[in-house]
């Protein structure tokens, strides 16, 4: 059985899976958990590259996902550095008490 | 054959990034990610992008959640203490994370037909392989952004080497 | 001369007025001197071969330079041209003259005069700004040049009369003398814009051509803007009502009141409405009140002057009362009898106030004739020189005033003017009255015992140099460290040297206007025939009666001004308490007069007084403070309140941060998802 899924429906999972990373983004107190919704919301959009990849018949999509991936280890790399700089500051891992900056 | 996987690892995939908003502990968070990105994986090779989800796996689970998890454990990253900082993240955010949803979702389903369908295998046309395919854009046309990328990976370790050094 | 060169005469001075005003403070006297006299200098020469050039056979009479590139027209929009533009005809000459010539005798006097000031380089600064305008008033082709001439000697003015600034009385002088011409500056105004609606242009040739283009053309708005032109000049040349800031002038230096108010600027007005004759001679109803302004300003003002003390005060008012002459004369249509009197009086009064300042440099700043008398002997030239002014403006023969009072008067008495008999009977009794307080202006200062005390009682009596005696300058002691004498003194032969001149000229002055009664040619009147032979509505047919008419007319008016003189010589030198022992018996009239009819506390009461409280209460309390006070406090509270709204963003929280990030990634995508269609055309 070669049942098709229509494309739109990868993109609309890809949508839910922005959003609850956009919330879990806003809600969660951890930076390293915001750090966590970050790489979700990446992967989120790396699942649409794929769709329309597919779609288009072009390999351009996947590159562009590859170098997203490379982009986000470095990123996370880089990320969680400072994470462990701030700790190493503020002893704390929330970021509502890492408000130094406001007016 | 096709739905089935979408439907078995797309839902697996929207429980563990629930359970990443639900659970309080980070480490469970960094674990239901790993959940969400394998189930990634498959759907990429559902969709003809072997190589990627190859690369899914080894890089993105494999590696960047093993650093994900390392660093919870130097930490010792606890449990979340509930604080409220801030009004306006629920005030403004909310309705714009529920307007994005809706919005993404509006344009996709209003062109769903345009959109066609995902056929598993459909997407062999040519027999070339995924990998040969990438790699021959890759190193031809995009060579250059290609090794840029990996002075920014020079450049991101030698960030976190330095930022992460213990002061002296 | 080619005809460009006449740009020189009005710029010199403007020259001469920017170097002394910028660097004059710190160039060393003789060069400031230098520098304004020579550029005061240079155009008068240039007068004299301008003269020549159009005196000689088949000169044009008329020259007319317009400004061509650099600096090409000055307003050109579809409908309205402006240029540029001098010309020069006849009455230019004799204004050019007047202004120049004498200028240039004033600026030597000066010289003298503000030896001891601390503010030298600006008075002469000042003076020659003055020229400047005034020789652009004179020269001006069209209404607008000469109205930027009229403004500009009025701000000249105010510079010069509150000269001594730190004095109160002499900065508010300044003032009232600025806004008073200012009143007189919007008739002007309305006058041009009714011109540029009606002719569609400002030209003088325009204008002129297209009046005179229709001779059945008489009142209307002829009779308006001819109306509106009198208010501007009855401005500038101190008529009734707004003569008020011409005694108030005198606050400044004593040849500012000679130069400007005596001799040039206050002749502006007379001026242009001989200019504009062609635009009177339209209009009898203006031409009437013209007259009765002038002939009822001559009297009330000769009335003032009888009984002044200062003889600044007297010379002003007479002033005054000869420019109602002036204005009479244009009234009747007489436009040379009225050029030919301002030529007279510009040296005799000229002289007069000259005189009257080396009067007052010898007693070292008194200026209250009660306290002077018995200068006779000291002060010999200032004497003779002063009484030639005197017998001129009494108006004896043949001294100059005699010919060109006269004149105006012999004019009016035979005009078509309904009321021409009584005009003339007032300017009659104005002649005796002038003879009367000029002469008791002399034998109250030359004369009789002397009243002033002398030396060192002076310095302590408080009496400033050139400044009126309740002051606390700190000229005066600048004036007592300068070693300058204090006994009653001649003037140097600088300030002597102008007097002479001008009594020269307040002599033979008149010898140019002999009227044919008299077997002379009267050359002034065929001079300025050319200018205004078309048009004139007044020409009086010179008959063999009407000499004999003139010829007794003249008599009569001989007479009144001896008699005016024997009144003053009984009152002040035979009998010398008879004039006080008149005040004692009607105490409250001599005490209107004194005080000038109390005119400027009417003005103060009904125009100056309810406008303060206007603008104080309405305009200060109430616009002022909630409206503009209001708008203002409103904007910057405005943005007060927006910035700090705005300003809680930044609250330094992530959290915060990420959801306002998330609500502008969904506007984008609004915009990009619906907004296509907008920006995709």
């Amino acid at each position: 059985m070669s049942a098709s899924v229509p494309i739109a429906w990868y993109l609309i999972l890809s949508a839910v899976l922005f959003s609850v990373g956009v919330a879990s983004f806003l809600i969660k107190r951890n930076v390293i958990t915001i750090f966590l919704s970050i790489e979700l919301m990446l992967n989120a959009v790396n699942l649409t590259f794929v769709a329309f990849s597919h779609m288009w018949h072009q390999v351009s999509g996947q590159i562009f996902v590859f170098f997203v991936m490379v982009v986000a280890a470095a990123e996370s790399a880089v990320g969680l550095a400072i994470i462990i700089a701030i700790f190493r500051t503020r002893q704390t891992l929330n970021v509502d008490q890492v408000n130094l900056m406001k007016l | 054959m096709q739905l089935a996987l979408f439907l078995i690892f797309g839902a697996l995939a929207v429980a563990g990034a629930v359970n990443l908003l639900l659970q309080r502990h980070p480490i469970n968070s960094a674990l239901s990610l790993v959940v969400v990105m394998m189930s990634l994986a498959v759907l990429y090779w559902s969709l003809g992008a072997e190589f990627l989800a190859a690369a899914q796996v080894i890089v993105y689970s494999g590696a960047i959640m093993v650093l994900f998890v390392f660093v919870i454990m130097l930490l010792n990253a606890g449990e979340e203490e509930r604080t409220t900082g801030s009004r306006a993240a629920y005030i403004a955010g909310f309705p714009g994370a529920a307007a994005i949803f809706c919005l993404l979702s509006f344009v996709f389903l209003s062109e769903r037909k345009a959109l066609g369908v995902a056929n598993l295998g459909g997407y062999l046309n040519h027999a070339v392989s995924n990998i040969s395919e990438v790699s021959s854009l890759l190193f031809t046309k995009l060579l250059l952004p290609f090794e840029v990328t990996s002075v920014l990976i020079l450049v991101a370790i030698l960030g976190a080497v330095v930022l992460a050094r213990k002061e002296q | 001369m080619p005809a460009s060169y006449l740009w020189l005469i009005p710029l010199l001075p403007f020259a001469g007025f920017l170097i002394n005003g910028t660097v004059g403070r710190k160039l060393p006297r003789a060069l400031v001197t230098a520098v304004a006299l020579l550029f005061t200098a240079i155009p008068a020469a240039l007068w004299v071969w301008l003269w020549f050039t159009m005196k000689a056979a088949g000169a044009p009479e008329v020259i007319n330079v317009v400004s061509g590139p650099p600096f090409g027209s000055w307003i050109s929009i579809t409908g309205f041209q402006i240029d540029f533009a001098l010309t020069v005809d006849h009455l230019t000459l004799i204004m050019l003259g007047v202004v120049t010539g004498v200028g240039f005798l004033i600026h030597l006097y000066s010289v003298g005069y503000m030896a001891h000031e601390e503010g030298y380089w600006r008075f002469f600064a000042y003076l020659n700004l003055f020229m400047f305008f005034m020789l652009i008033l004179v020269l001006a082709e069209s209404f607008l040049l000469l109205f930027v001439g009229w403004e500009g000697v009025g701000l000249a003015s105010y510079l010069l009369i509150g000269f001594y600034f730190k004095k109160d009385s002499a900065a508010n002088a300044g003032k009232k003398a600025f806004i008073v011409n200012r009143i007189g500056d919007f008739g002007f105004l309305l006058a041009m814009f009714l011109l540029v609606a009606q002719f569609g242009s400002l030209s003088f040739e325009h204008v002129f051509n297209a009046i005179s283009a229709n001779p059945d053309w008489h009142g209307g708005i002829l009779t308006a803007i001819a109306l509106l032109l009198l208010v501007g000049a009855a401005g500038k040349s101190a008529q009734i009502p707004l003569y008020i800031w011409l005694p108030d002038a005198m606050e400044g230096p004593t040849p500012v009141s000679a130069l400007i108010h005596a001799a040039t600027m206050v002749t502006a007005g007379i001026y242009m409405v001989a200019r504009c004759h062609t635009l009177f001679d339209r209009s009898p109803y203006a031409l009437g009140v013209v007259a009765i302004i002038g002939a009822a300003t001559a009297i009330f003002a000769a009335c003032i002057g009888l009984v002044q003390h200062d003889i600044k005060r007297v010379l002003a008012y007479s002033t005054v009362s000869q420019l109602g002459y002036m204005f009479l004369a244009c009234g009747v249509g007489a436009y040379a009898a009225g050029i030919f009197h301002l030529l007279t009086h510009a040296f005799f009064k000229a002289l007069l106030f000259l005189a009257a300042g080396s009067v007052i440099h010898a007693l070292s700043g008194e200026q209250d004739m009660r306290r002077m008398g018995g200068l006779r002997k000291h002060i010999p030239v200032t004497f003779w020189t002063m009484t030639m002014g005197v017998i001129a403006i009494a108006g004896l023969p043949p001294w100059a005033g005699f010919f060109s009072k006269d004149e105006i008067l012999f004019r009016t008495f035979t005009s078509d003017n309904p009321i021409g008999k009584l005009l003339w009977f007032v300017g009659l009794v104005t002649a005796g009255m002038t003879s009367f307080y000029m002469f008791r202006l002399w034998f109250k200062t030359f004369f009789g015992e002397s009243r002033f005390e002398e030396a060192d009682s002076l310095t302590q009596h408080g009496a400033a140099v050139h400044a009126r005696s309740t002051s606390t300058l700190v000229l005066e002691e600048d004036h007592g460290r300068s070693g300058h004498s204090h006994v009653v003194h001649e003037s140097p032969w600088i300030m002597l040297g102008p007097l002479v001149i001008l009594a020269i000229l307040s002599i033979i002055g008149g010898w140019v206007g002999v009227p044919a009664a008299m077997f002379g040619h009267n050359e002034i009147e065929h001079f300025l025939e050319p200018v205004f032979a078309n048009g004139s509505t007044a020409e009086v047919a010179i008959t063999a009666t009407s000499h004999g008419l003139e010829l007794v007319l003249a008599a009569v008016s001989v007479l009144t001004a001896a008699l005016g003189f024997f009144i003053a010589y009984t009152f002040y030198y035979k009998k010398p308490g008879t004039a006080a022992a008149l005040a004692q018996r009607a105490p409250g009239l001599y005490r209107i007069v004194e005080n000038k009819f109390y005119i400027d506390e009417i003005y103060g009461a009904l125009i100056v007084t309810p406008l303060l409280m206007f603008t104080r209460i309405f305009l200060g309390g109430l616009v002022d403070s909630i409206v503009v006070n209001g708008s203002a406090k409103a904007a910057g509270a405005t943005t007060k309140g927006l910035s700090a709204l705005t300003s809680r963003i930044q609250s330094g929280n992530i959290r915060s941060y990420a959801g306002w990030l998330a609500l502008g990634a969904a506007a984008v995508l609004v915009v990009m998802i619906f907004g296509r269609s907008l920006w995709m055309h």
